[in-house]
């Protein structure tokens, strides 16, 4: 061929260019704050400083990973996680069921409060099991069960956490299922048992894996919920990091830790990938109308009862135990939210810290969605070249990595790599939201991707060929469709950022904490008084989480929360 | 004026369309007719800036390289229209307008007379998700031609309608295309739709355009068998057959082929050509006819097929004359 005056290379590097500009911001955002602090957290466990220089040292993590306490620590987390995803699914399938393929009152308001546990601070639901399981709490007085302190209690509070994600993610597609098939099965003749395992079965297998994978992942970095419950007597592989840096000062052994966890995380999110039903693409599908439940569903609805219990029961001895003064029901716990008494050593009052955490979360929040949002621009744009699907791919992994890695190893990593002379963020108080818009991150990009994703990449060329440029074709085609799923990812993310615990518990600032800190630090005191103002800070600081998340439920986003 | 000179496009290493050479004047309708997997949507979506291309694409002389879709002033409409769900009809019209910072009367005025152009007078306030199949196409086509784009794009633009509305429809956007001068490329499998609404064709194979001219032109002289079967042609007779056919018909051609419509020989007691009837077909117009043509000595030239009036009565075996139309077949070149 003769070589002509070529009309795409100014076309094609204006894309590229495009792609660049898009991917900067988040990019750099993600390696300075994320990749930067992981690497030196797990860079700590090679490098030791010698005599003769920093040297690599390789027998040190041998020698941390062999230890007897250190496999006491895995077998307990991979066990405690299995235990807990087997509960987690076993309540969350008929939950998922009843919820939106039956027709009964109160379907709705169920369905809605399904989700808050999700994002309720993992520091209060500690608090509510305590005061569930303590030895005045009425499963002890009522039942004669003591389970205060036992794993039986870690796991359940995992279950607590975990049957939100199995009823979201696989009542999602169960309601998306076409029901023809099913139809036309049992017009052959079929039996309902026969119809769910030979039609139904196979198309929900794909959400139910893929539940159950993400939810035995967020169980074993699970954080709070061990720390509260477990005491000193349990300890998986995410405290055991916390306890090594604070408390032990071991930070070889912390290092190692984080980089067993981090492969494994890793290994398991490829495994998720692999999982993930694909979505067809299509923002509109056929949603079976919900009926009335018949006597075949009993089984169901009892199963559903129980995961209502579980989910309600904590909430309601947190809410009671609240009420409860010396001498009966009184708001006395209430009252000292306001004040820092004599005892600095929370360093601020309730009140003020739900100041500081309403503030951080609304940072957090825009941060998460301008950098969610450009990722899921990104992402969603369609691919011209091998090369540009490989690159889009690539920050796809690398923008879900948030989701998996240790917040304990991010808040420690960013104490240690962000010291330098040439930026000293410690003390800023944008270090808190980041690390939170981080945690939140993944979330945001997974309920915006497939909506972007969903839209016929026709209709943006339309837009383009009747004039509209760039900016008037994402106002024109991606905003009408994006705007609900933005506004629910910006309460999602605000939900989760003001419960995030794990890496603001080594950030925030000692005379500057946000609530979920000083719930913690109000329980690592002794006192009847002291444990009455967590649990009035924590029906506080749950009121407000659950409020978000029902105005989220109200905007009717199918893919929140779904991984 | 469109020029497209010596453009290729290929995805990912794959040639999609190769050194195409095409011109639209002002004021005219060219069709690229081509079947489905040729390239004539790709080149069309270069010609709109929508797929980089490498040759040269440009308007009035002008490169149309560096300027994107939005810039080119023209309109794309594509197969299933593309309206804008959440838009009403009349602000689907009236996009283009707005765009270009038009408001108020303006706008309702021009977006009601472009209504009217496509028949849907009064459909202002509904949304698309409400209309018929032709109906949005009808939007689909009213919002293109709103800002009175310099040259309109058309993708197979009745291909989603079915038979009877597909038919009527053409004739309507010949009509409008017309009234309107719009200068229009329409890419189409369809040849019946091609020939219904075009000025000029070209026609497209394997990312190659074989041949082009204007309508009568094409079909007329198709370049080879391939393009005759393509543009509607019932048979391509080669060899004996062939000379027999063109001696019969008084055509002075060389050549060894001819492609034949399926009407091109009829049932004539005076006509020069002797057939056996293989199988009758009836239809409401006239009969078709399978016939096993036969040389001056009786000997066997091939299968054809004819046509009979209804009032004529033929059934199979038996033995009929046939004269030839002229009009009706093309000889090929080679």
């Amino acid at each position: 061929m003769t070589p002509r005056s070529p009309t795409s290379p100014g076309a094609g590097l204006r894309r590229v260019a495009g792609l660049v500009a898009l991917a900067a911001l988040p990019t750099a955002v993600l390696v300075v704050f994320f990749v930067v602090p992981v690497a030196g957290m797990v860079s700590r466990g090679f490098v030791v400083d010698g005599p003769g220089g920093p040297s690599v040292d390789v027998g040190g993590v041998l020698e941390v990973l062999g230890r007897d306490r250190t496999r006491r620590v895995l077998w307990f987390t991979v066990w405690s996680a299995a235990a807990g995803t087997a509960v987690s699914v076993l309540l969350g399938l008929p939950a998922a069921y009843a919820l939106h393929r039956l027709e009964f009152p109160g379907r709705r308001l169920l369905r809605a409060a399904v989700i808050v546990p999700f994002v309720l601070p993992t520091v209060v639901v500690g608090v509510a099991f305590r005061e569930l399981l303590g030895e005045s709490g009425p499963v002890v007085r009522w039942l004669g069960v003591e389970l205060d302190g036992t794993a039986t209690a870690i796991v359940l509070g995992l279950a607590f956490f975990n049957v939100s994600v199995v009823v979201r993610v696989v009542g999602a597609a169960w309601e998306s299922l076409d029901p023809r098939p099913g139809e036309a099965a049992a017009v052959l003749g079929a039996s309902p048992v026969r119809v769910l395992a030979t039609v139904t079965w196979p198309q929900l297998r794909p959400a139910v894996v893929s539940a159950a994978t993400v939810v035995f992942l967020f169980c074993a970095t699970a954080f709070g919920v061990v720390l509260t419950l477990g005491g000193l007597r349990y300890s998986s592989v995410e405290t055991e990091i916390y306890l090594l840096t604070t408390d032990l000062l071991d930070l070889q052994g912390a290092a190692a830790l984080s980089l067993l966890q981090l492969v494994a995380v890793v290994a398991l999110m490829l495994l998720v990938g692999r999982l993930r039903p694909a979505g067809d693409g299509r923002v509109s599908r056929v949603v079976a109308r919900p009926r009335r439940p018949r006597r075949g569903d009993a089984a169901a609805l009892v199963l559903t009862g129980l995961a209502v219990l579980l989910l309600a029961a904590p909430v309601a001895a947190l809410v009671v135990g609240s009420l409860q003064g010396p001498d009966g029901w009184s708001l006395v716990h209430y009252r000292a939210l306001t004040s820092t008494g004599e005892d600095a050593w929370t360093g601020s009052s309730a009140a003020d810290a739900l100041v500081t955490s309403l503030r951080t979360s609304i940072d957090a929040t825009w941060m998460s969605l301008l950098l969610g949002g450009l990722v899921a621009v990104l992402l969603s744009r369609r691919s011209r070249t091998r090369g540009e699907r490989r690159v889009r791919r690539l920050l796809d992994g690398l923008f879900m990595l948030p989701l998996g890695v240790s917040a304990v190893t991010l808040g420690f990593g960013f104490l240690i790599t962000l010291d330098s002379d040439l930026l000293d963020l410690r003390d800023s108080p944008l270090l808190v939201p980041i690390a939170q818009a981080l945690v939140a991150l993944p979330l945001v990009v997974r309920t915006l991707l497939p909506v972007l994703a969903g839209i016929d990449d026709r209709q943006r060329q339309a837009a383009a060929s009747l004039g509209a440029g760039a900016w008037r074709t994402f106002l024109t085609v991606d905003v009408p469709v994006a705007w609900r799923p933005l506004l629910a990812c910006a309460g999602f993310a605000f939900a989760v950022s003001l419960g995030e615990f794990g890496a603001t518990s080594f950030l925030a600032r000692p005379d500057d904490p946000t609530l979920p800190v000083v719930i913690y630090r109000l329980l690592s005191r002794p006192g009847d008084e002291t444990f009455g103002t967590a649990l009035a800070a924590s029906v506080v600081l749950a009121a407000v989480t659950a409020a978000v998340m029902l105005l989220v439920e109200r905007l009717r986003v199918r893919n929140l929360g779904a991984w | 004026m469109l020029s497209i000179e010596g453009v290729s496009i290929a995805y990912e290493g794959t040639p999609a369309v190769r050194d195409v050479d095409l011109t639209v004047a002002d004021g005219e309708v060219l069709a690229v007719l081509g079947p489905s997997g040729c390239g004539k949507s790709t080149l069309l979506r270069a010609v709109a800036g929508l797929e980089p291309a490498l040759g040269r694409i440009a308007w009035d002389g002008r490169d149309l390289a560096r300027t994107p879709t939005h810039r080119r002033g023209f309109a794309l409409m594509f197969q299933d229209g593309q309206l804008f769900d959440h838009l009403t009809v009349a602000r689907n019209v009236g996009y283009a307008l707005r765009v270009r910072r038009l408001r108020g009367r303006r706008v309702a005025e021009r977006v009601e007379e472009l209504l009217d152009l496509v028949g849907l007078a009064g459909y202002g306030e509904r949304l698309p998700g409400t209309l018929s199949g032709g109906e949005r196409q009808r939007v689909a086509l009213a919002r293109s031609l709103a800002a009175q784009p310099r040259l309109l794009l058309l993708d197979e633009p009745l291909s989603a309608l079915d038979a009877g509305l597909r038919e009527r429809l053409a004739g309507d956007l010949r009509d409008i295309l017309r009234r309107a001068g719009t200068t229009t490329l329409l890419v189409t499998h369809d040849h019946e739709e091609a020939f219904t609404v075009a000025d000029r064709m070209a026609v497209m194979r394997e990312g190659r355009v074989v041949q082009q001219g204007a309508l009568a032109e094409v079909w007329r002289e198709p370049v080879d068998a391939w393009t005759a079967l393509f543009l509607g042609y019932a048979r391509v007779l080669t060899g004996p057959a062939a000379s027999a056919l063109l001696a019969a018909a008084d055509v002075t051609a060389t050549g060894e082929r001819v492609a034949v419509r399926r009407s091109a020989l009829v049932a004539d007691d005076g006509g020069p050509l002797r057939a056996r009837v293989r199988s009758v077909r009836a239809t409401p117009v006239q009969t078709r006819l399978v016939v096993d043509l036969e040389g001056p000595d009786s000997a066997p030239l091939g299968e054809a097929d004819a046509v009979a009036d209804l009032g004529r009565r033929v059934g199979p075996g038996d033995e009929v004359r046939l004269r030839v139309d002229p009009g009706r077949l093309a000889p090929l070149p080679g």
